[in-house]
């Protein structure tokens, strides 16, 4: 790994080197390292691009790191990852794709990540995506994650897009059996011309089961950002999502929650805001002596955080 | 010393365009002690607060700090120059936590002992509130009291609080004026309605639609108005 690997990593997986226990670490549409354990297997697909990661029934206090490096322009990938999470098993995955390009040619990382969590599994999806890179190329992900969660399972799942990426068409599935839980906390920053899609459709099937949807978004310059959700609440159930928005220059933020109580018995809530840094923050922090900008980031990065 | 020499503020009804005058050629002196602003709605002492902090500029008048004019200073460099503010309504921050408020208000990183000594003072144990964010998760007492420890991590010279009682329950109304006391040696600037903090006052301004009284200690005034604040106003209309 060279410098610019290094930071990648650092920065979209918190890794300083290799880490111990279960990796696979791809670079430029290749293996970089990999490595199983006794307890979390990773068998590389025969049929496609990706791999199976396996973690054993009952297999707890254990993390997956399964980061992604591109470092070339003219490059696009898809790649298939499935997880499949055992009984009783409460692991940590911490995934995520750094770009680095500065080419002319485009940048393009598509992961496809499927989740099936067995009964009683608990799983903490840390995704995180960063662009940067000085050429005209532009550096783009398009996500989907699809989760299954049966009875009594749960997915927290904490998606974060750093800055730098040019566009973003994120989507997100889950369905959800009797008393499965699905908590997600997004956070989203564009710049300049970028855009940023994101998308969530989940279904309550399962009695108490329950859905927590909070996405943070900050728009600069004149970026454009959409968030979508459909929650469908199919039986007992209780769904909840909330976009907030932070607006700055000449940006656009575009939230279109949607929610559908099929059941009688389903609880679902919305919550939307968006607009520009209250008066009032900036005016607070300023009179504790920070500077306009100062306040304007003080606000944005708590906001985010 | 804080000077406020003929100063004039005016705002301007949106629907019908008319000029409202709410502070007409106002000239008061705030030195160090104990100085509480009382006085009927809309008689413009939170807007005097306002103009002290430089959130709004008046129309005409000058503020003066230790003799220098520090009317053109924005609020960064007041507060910088040491006033020191708590809001009437706190504020709420999504994402912000009670600890980085009170770190950006020190302008130090702060360990758990610092934050201790800062929200113990305003009746908080800072082990519950550290992590917690400034936001519609906390009731509106707790706002007003971390509203207060912000004020009092910032530290300063001119400290204004508008309303610091609004919000504090009966129980903790003694903790409130000891914060006064050991402010004491600053110059403290309060707006209030309520008689155990009028009876804190070195100074009381009692503010009123035509006219500011001033009351020291002693003064028959003062008196008055830390015993029937009420009868007080009459008795001023009928001078």
């Amino acid at each position: 790994m060279d410098k610019t690997d290094s930071e990648l990593l650092e920065t979209i997986a918190g890794l300083h080197d290799i880490p111990e226990g279960s990796f696979n670490i791809r670079k430029n549409g290749k293996l970089l390292a990999r490595n199983s354990t006794a307890d979390i297997e990773i068998v590389p697909k025969k049929d496609k691009d990706g791999i199976d990661i396996i973690i054993k029934p009952g297999v707890v206090n254990k993390s997956v790191h399964i980061p992604v490096l591109l470092t070339v322009g003219d490059f696009r990938e898809t790649v298939y990852n499935d997880f499949y999470i055992g009984e009783g098993a409460d692991v940590t995955i911490v995934a995520g794709c750094g770009i680095h390009n500065d080419a002319c040619g485009d940048a393009e990382h598509d992961g496809i990540h499927s989740f099936y969590l067995e009964k009683n599994a608990k799983v903490k999806y840390v995704e995180r995506h960063y662009a940067a890179g000085d050429g005209t190329g532009k550096k783009s992900f398009d996500p989907v994650t699809n989760i299954y969660c049966k009875e009594n399972a749960c997915f927290v799942m904490e998606s974060t897009q750093l800055g730098g990426v040019t566009s973003t068409d994120r989507k997100t599935y889950a369905r959800l059996g009797k008393r499965a839980q699905l908590i997600v906390k997004e956070k989203i920053l564009t710049d300049g011309e970028e855009r940023a899609v994101t998308d969530f459709k989940v279904e309550l099937e399962g009695e108490h089961s329950r859905a927590d949807i909070v996405s943070r978004n900050v728009a600069k310059g004149k970026s454009v950002q959409s968030f979508g959700s459909d929650l469908i609440g199919k039986s007992e159930c209780f769904g909840h999502v909330e976009c907030d928005g932070i607006l700055l220059g000449e940006a656009r933020i575009v939230s279109t929650p949607k929610i559908d109580a099929v059941s009688p018995e389903a609880s679902l809530v919305h919550e939307a805001a968006v607009g520009k840094i209250a008066g009032e923050q900036l005016l607070k922090l300023m009179s504790l002596g920070l500077t306009e900008q100062e306040a304007e980031d003080a606000v944005i990065k708590g906001f985010l955080n | 010393m804080l000077e406020l020499k003929n100063i004039s503020y005016t705002v301007q009804d949106e629907d019908t365009g008319r000029i409202q005058t709410i502070l007409q050629d106002v000239s008061l002196s705030f030195t160090n002690g104990i100085n509480v602003i009382t006085g009927p709605n809309g008689s413009g002492k939170s807007t005097m607060i306002k103009l002290i902090m430089g959130f709004e500029k008046p129309a005409s008048g000058k503020v003066l700090l230790d003799g220098e004019d520090i009317t053109g200073l924005g609020v960064t460099e007041r507060a910088r120059r040491g006033f020191t503010i708590a809001f009437q309504q706190p504020v709420r921050f999504k994402g912000i936590t009670v600890k980085k408020l009170l770190e950006l208000a020190s302008g130090r990183s702060m360990n758990t002992d610092d934050m201790c000594d800062c929200l113990s003072s305003v009746g908080l144990c800072a082990r519950n509130y550290i992590d917690r964010a400034v936001d519609g998760t906390l009731s509106g007492g707790e706002l007003k009291r971390i509203e207060l420890a912000t004020a009092i991590a910032k530290g300063g010279e001119v400290f204004l609080l508008d309303e610091p009682e609004a919000g504090i329950d009966l129980w903790s109304f003694e903790g409130l004026v000891q914060i006064f006391d050991r402010l004491r040696g600053k110059t403290l600037i309060i707006v209030s309605h309520q008689q155990r903090i009028l009876e804190t006052a070195d100074r009381i301004f009692l503010f009123d639609s035509d006219k500011i009284s001033e009351a020291d200690r002693g003064d028959d005034l003062y008196a008055l108005l830390t015993r029937r604040p009420a009868l007080c106003r009459r008795n001023i209309k009928e001078q």
